[in-house]
């Protein structure tokens, strides 16, 4: 695999809630091409250090994050950054698919609305049908856009979550656990989007799915207990891990 | 296993068994009595009210001939408006009754005569078509004119003409002259138009809710104008936006108090911040709203805070992750899913205002009045203070008067709270 540019780069990370702390000083590049997964056992702090690529720990009451992060080389915690700017830069797709209440249509065309992504009518429903087509959902809600979004299946909702997202055209698409609540048919369907938005975003994902990890990524971290203990390409890390406690993980001895 | 009797099946655990059965009909007899015994008393309470209310809802009246004599009403001709006001009309309404009666001529007699119709109603009901039309003076026609409450209670049934005259309100006379005019039809009975549009009056067949009614809708209008907005922004800053500190906690922690707090202590705020402070007037409408609107303010930021609280954080956390600010996250769409339930905790909020009384004895909207208030500067009632004030009238007139105004407030209650579920049933999209 060609070595892409950096697109995160964290130095000593560190996440505390109400001062207890949950991870320990992260140091990690993330590449701009292809998928990154964070893999590892409950608790080992994955989410928590995905939701610091958005500042979405901001918005939880008592979180705190320390250290250096920098996307493009620049610091996503610079008091002078906004970060609303950030999130429409860096899309977030949730555990539980979490449409909005409101309909399919107005789902997607959300973003764009608030950031004056569109000019006219025209133009925004040609990004509500780009974003759904290019989420694999278009076929499936073409004709009924106007219905509500949490009508659909759970795997059509998540698509739509991601159809939300990229309406935006961010740069980064962060995806926490994203088919845990999906069955294995939905999940495929997943994988495979996935595997197509990789060609255009960087894609960060939680799983804790081994076998997920092994399929749809390129590079995977292991986290366990607040660190990062292994970080490779995935073939490496599934074939040939250093770390024990990564081979005890992988082999389904701790987790 | 082995082939012993299982352990579930030994008589202890059978005994067991029936125990906990019973025990689960006792708890199931016990819930059903709780709920018997609600009933019970809700089916008491409206055969109470409705049972003796129905009866304010109709009326009795004379149907009379009067003669608006010019000798008696205006001697000197002038048609002074100013003058007119004060003419003798009870004068021509005798007139008119000892003419029906011309063989009546015992002084006492007469008056009781008289006395068959609402003395003051009759008059006042001259004096007003003389005031908007002088020139019907010296004309005859027909009035009808409410009668006596007396009178009407007898018709309705609640004198009984058994007992000693001594010891009744109408005398053998009068009931006999009753009766006749019954027979020849000139007293009637009819739906009493008067209850809904009069304003208070010492009579109790002149009195309606007419100023209660209206003052209650002024009152409300400005709790609802005050306690709404101001609460559900209350809420939003509490829920959302509000500092994580011990200030904080303690505003929090006295608004849950004050919600708590006896109405009539609101009662004496208001009269010292409104009435004391900003020297607003006693008894209109404005006060007593602000008043109510104070009591009202915790409930509504209790609800308000219950049902936002009550929505998904991930709603939220959907809008903040494309780039959402914090405002438009709430307000596009944690507000908008918390609508029905905002709604719904307001409109309650108000169906309480609209039954409060104790605050508003404070402010002085207690007040006897008998005239319909115009505006919410006028001076007013509220329905609840209007049946205190009726229910402490002794006459028996007023007991089916009090129990009517109590059905047209629950009335209205009702009608609030439906359209409260009404509104919620239809906001309430499940997408």
């Amino acid at each position: 695999m060609s070595q892409s540019k950096i697109k995160f780069s964290c130095r000593d990370v560190r996440v505390a809630y109400s001062g207890k702390e949950a991870l320990h000083g992260i140091d990690i590049e993330i590449e701009d091409q292809g998928v990154t997964a964070f893999i590892g056992p409950s608790g080992c702090g994955k989410s928590s250090f995905l939701r610091v690529f958005n500042r979405m720990n901001d918005t939880i009451p008592g979180c705190k994050v320390t250290g250096i992060v920098k996307m493009d080389g620049e610091d996503i915690y610079a008091p002078t950054l906004d970060p609303v700017l950030l999130r429409a830069r860096v899309g977030m797709v949730f555990q539980k698919p979490n449409p909005f209440p409101k309909s399919i249509y107005d789902n997607v065309a959300y973003g764009p609305r608030i950031h004056g992504l569109a000019a006219n009518k025209a133009e925004l429903d040609e990004i509500v049908e780009s974003s759904l087509t290019k989420a694999g959902l278009w076929d499936e809600v073409k004709d009924r856009l106007k219905d509500g979004g949490t009508g659909l299946s759970g795997g059509q909702q998540q698509r739509l979550v991601i159809a939300r997202t990229i309406a935006v055209s961010p740069e980064v698409i962060l995806m926490d656990e994203p088919a845990s609540a999906l069955d294995p048919i939905a999940t495929a369907k997943l994988e495979e989007l996935i595997d197509e938005l990789s060609k255009k975003f960087c894609i960060v994902i939680v799983t804790h799915s081994m076998a997920q990890a092994a399929r749809i990524s390129d590079r995977t971290a292991f986290f366990h207990m607040g660190n990062l203990i292994e970080y490779d390409q995935t073939s490496n890390i599934f074939t040939n891990p250093t770390d024990s406690r990564t081979q005890d993980y992988i082999t389904g001895r701790i987790g | 296993m082995s082939s012993s009797p299982s352990i579930h099946a030994s008589e202890r655990a059978l005994k067991r068994l029936k125990k906990r059965h019973a025990r689960e009909r006792r708890f199931k007899v016990m819930g059903l009595s709780a709920i018997a015994i609600a009933v019970m008393a809700l089916i008491w309470l409206l055969y109470s009210v409705i049972g003796t209310g129905y009866k304010a809802f109709y009326t009795h009246s004379f149907t009379l001939d009067v003669e608006m004599t010019e000798s008696v009403l205006d001697p000197t001709g002038a048609r002074d408006p100013d003058a007119l006001r004060k003419s003798n009309y009870r004068r021509i309404v005798q007139n008119a009754m000892y003419e029906r009666f011309p063989d009546v001529t015992d002084r006492k007699a007469k008056k009781e005569l008289f006395d068959i119709i609402s003395t003051s109603g009759a008059p006042n009901h001259l004096r007003q078509m003389a005031y908007n039309d002088p020139s019907i003076i010296g004309q005859s026609f027909t009035i009808t004119v409410p009668t006596s409450d007396d009178v009407d209670q007898l018709l309705k049934g609640n004198i009984d003409r058994d007992l000693d005259e001594s010891r009744r309100k109408v005398s053998d006379r009068q009931i006999a002259w009753v009766d006749q005019l019954m027979e020849t039809g000139e007293i009637k009975s009819g739906f009493n138009k008067g209850f809904f549009v009069n304003p208070d009056s010492r009579d109790a067949e002149l009195a309606g809710i007419a100023t209660a009614f209206l003052g209650s809708l002024m009152t409300l209008f400005v709790t609802a104008l005050m306690a709404i907005p101001v609460g559900i922004g209350a809420a939003i800053w509490l829920d959302e936006f509000a500092p994580r500190n011990r200030f904080v906690d303690f505003i929090e922690i006295n608004i849950n108090n004050l919600a708590a707090v006896p109405s009539i202590i609101f009662g004496v705020l208001g009269l010292a911040i409104f009435i004391n402070f900003f020297g607003l007037p006693r008894s209109i409408p404005i006060v007593g709203g602000l008043v109510l609107g104070l009591r009202a303010l915790p409930t509504v930021i209790i609800a308000t805070r219950a049902t936002l609280m009550a929505v998904p954080q991930s709603i939220r956390d959907g809008a903040l992750s494309i780039g959402a600010s914090h405002v438009q996250a709430v307000f596009h769409h944690k507000l908008p899913h918390a609508g029905p339930g905002i709604l719904t905790g307001s409109i309650i909020a108000m169906a309480q205002a609209l039954g409060e009384t104790a605050p508003l004895l404070m402010i002085g909207m207690v007040a006897f009045l008998t005239e319909v208030p115009n505006s919410p500067t006028d001076p007013a009632t509220v329905l609840p203070v209007q049946i205190y004030i009726w229910s402490s009238n002794a006459e028996r007139a007023w007991v089916e008067k009090t129990s009517a105004a109590i059905m047209i407030l629950l009335l209205v209650l009702i009608l609030i709270n439906g359209f409260a579920i009404w509104l919620r049933n239809r906001l309430e999209k499940r997408w």
